[in-house]
């Protein structure tokens, strides 16, 4: 296990530690400690190993994360895991906004709630939400699943594309475009294993959710529109 | 950007660190905001006794004399306080208004800063661990307080242009955001009677507050009407002699957490200004709703 004293040798040296690491490492398993709120802390990872940062973070922490493990046993500051590529990224406490936001890949998972904007234009990364989400979550979300365990804000998936959202509590209103859709054995299959990878299959059961997506009036061309463009 | 920092003490034995508390969280701001600071230190003034707390850009000239020239003009004994370019003058409450008209006309050039029973503002333009030295701010007790580090986009890097805005006695407000519609508001607030000192998009929110409790509205009213007559993004924090606010634009892009615990209510534009508070460990964090007025009184 490393160790890193995050107040004591900076982020600068933390991050370049963090970068150094390629392809196979002894080093797998790291700590760091006083994060205090720091941004970017273990930003632009791009190796297989395990970071567990040990109390809450600031502005885009493991953003563009590749193939490592992220524990944040606290909370997270705006843009967490923001444009992750793959990986799992897993919140102890709250996210702030825009959490996982233009993510491609990966698992984000946030055991409290995450506030307005969480999986804006995500693109195939996988969030799993045990509480709430805030207002215009998955605006213009393109791929990939949401999962939120509680409530969505306002204008959830607006303008919305592909990504397929899962809410089991209510929704207070549905962004331009986006719709319930009717649950399919595809989609509970795909919940069960969302819930368990994202550590949730005790608090909830697939057919608790409701699903929601893209009514495809808003992205597709349509011929009896063609005057107005 | 812009940093804000807040801190409304519940618990009497930390009254005298509050400006330690607060000078730490607003130094942890610089970096959302280079150009100005300013805080607002709210601690009760003497029994019957109010304060006002004036700027100037020469201050060995405007402050020479002031308390002799303004005790002769109001007939009252008054004390003053200097503190670099500004300076707190003590003086009977009831002479409050007539000592402002007073100063205008001893000391033409000096600014107003704040004015009532309990509040002090200091603000200039530079860093923030440089403003609050030059004011010793870290020495001031206090019962709740708010600070503000600017990156200036509405107008200009003045002293004037700096927050705490105060357009009431004992109000302030602090603003991370801009307003688009601040130009209509103040036309419509100096037709009923608001004055203004700057071309600020903030003063105008402060300004749109203060008429709102001026018109005897409550503090929470007063809060939700900026959500429907202010346009743009705002984080606003304001302060009474009392309480302590908090209200966020429906958007809400502009960054808030708040930590509460049974000694304080603090407010940071980020979890950093709040890490070295007593208790954050243990202590209800949490992001502000959008579009949600929260606020504290005593």
């Amino acid at each position: 296990m490393q160790t890193f004293d995050l107040e004591a040798e900076g982020l600068r040296a933390l991050n370049s530690s963090l970068h150094a690491l390629k392809g196979a490492t002894n080093m797998t398993a790291w700590e760091v400690i006083n994060p205090k709120g720091a941004h970017a802390i273990a930003a632009g990872v791009d190796a297989p190993v395990d970071i567990t940062v040990r109390g809450s973070t600031g502005y885009y922490c493991a953003g563009m994360n590749k193939q490592a493990t992220i524990r944040i046993k606290g909370s997270a500051g705006p843009g967490v895991a923001e444009n992750m590529m793959s990986g799992t990224v897993i919140i102890d406490g709250d996210a702030s906004q825009y959490a996982g936001a233009t993510g491609r890949g990966g698992l984000l998972v946030i055991k409290g709630n995450a506030s307005s904007r969480c999986g804006i234009s995500m693109k195939g990364i996988d969030i799993v939400v045990h509480g709430n989400i805030g207002h215009m979550s998955c605006f213009m979300a393109q791929s990939g699943t949401m999962v939120v365990l509680g409530d969505a804000g306002d204008a959830l998936g607006d303008s919305l594309y592909e990504a397929r959202l899962f809410v089991r509590g209510s929704v207070k209103s549905l962004g331009a475009d986006c719709i319930e859709k009717e649950m399919r054995p595809e989609h509970l299959a795909l919940l069960a294993d969302l819930l368990k990878r994202g550590e949730a299959d005790g608090k909830a059961r697939p057919e608790e959710f409701k699903r929601y997506g893209s009514a495809r009036k808003l992205y597709n061309f349509n011929i009896d529109n063609a005057e107005a463009y | 950007m812009c940093g804000i920092v807040g801190l409304f003490l519940k618990d009497k034995a930390l009254e005298p660190q509050l400006g330690a508390m607060l000078t730490d969280m607003l130094i942890t701001m610089t970096d959302r905001g280079p150009d100005s600071a300013g805080i607002a230190i709210y601690s009760g003034a003497g029994k019957g006794l109010a304060k006002i707390t004036v700027q100037s850009s020469e201050p060995a000239k405007a402050f020479k004399d002031l308390d002799g020239d303004l005790a002769a003009a109001l007939g009252q004994p008054v004390t003053i306080l200097i503190k670099d370019s500004h300076a707190v003058i003590e003086l009977p409450l009831a002479q409050m208004e007539a000592a402002r008209s007073a100063l205008s006309h001893l000391r033409p050039g000096i600014k107003v800063m704040s004015a009532g029973e309990a509040i002090e503002i200091f603000k200039e333009v530079g860093l923030p661990k440089d403003v609050a030295a030059r004011f010793q701010v870290a020495k001031m007790g206090g019962t709740h307080g708010i600070g503000h580090t600017r990156m200036a986009t509405e107008s200009a890097v003045t002293t004037m242009g700096a927050h705490p805005f105060s357009t009431g006695s004992d109000q302030c407000l602090v603003h991370n955001g801009s307003l688009s519609n601040h130009n209509g508001v103040r036309r419509e607030l100096k037709r009923q009677g608001m004055t203004f000192e700057t071309e600020n998009d903030t003063e105008v929110g402060a300004a749109f507050i203060s008429h709102k409790l001026k018109t005897g509205e409550t503090l929470g009213n007063a809060l939700e009407a900026t959500l429907t007559d202010l346009d743009g993004f705002f984080t606003f924090v304001v302060g009474t002699k009392n309480g302590f606010g908090v209200v966020r634009d429906p958007i809400a892009c502009k960054p808030a957490v708040m930590a509460e615990t049974d000694q304080y209510v603090a407010f940071g534009s980020e979890y950093r200004a709040l890490v070295n508070l007593p208790g954050i460990e243990t202590a209800r964090v949490w992001e502000p709703e959008p579009a949600t007025v929260y606020f504290w009184e005593r």
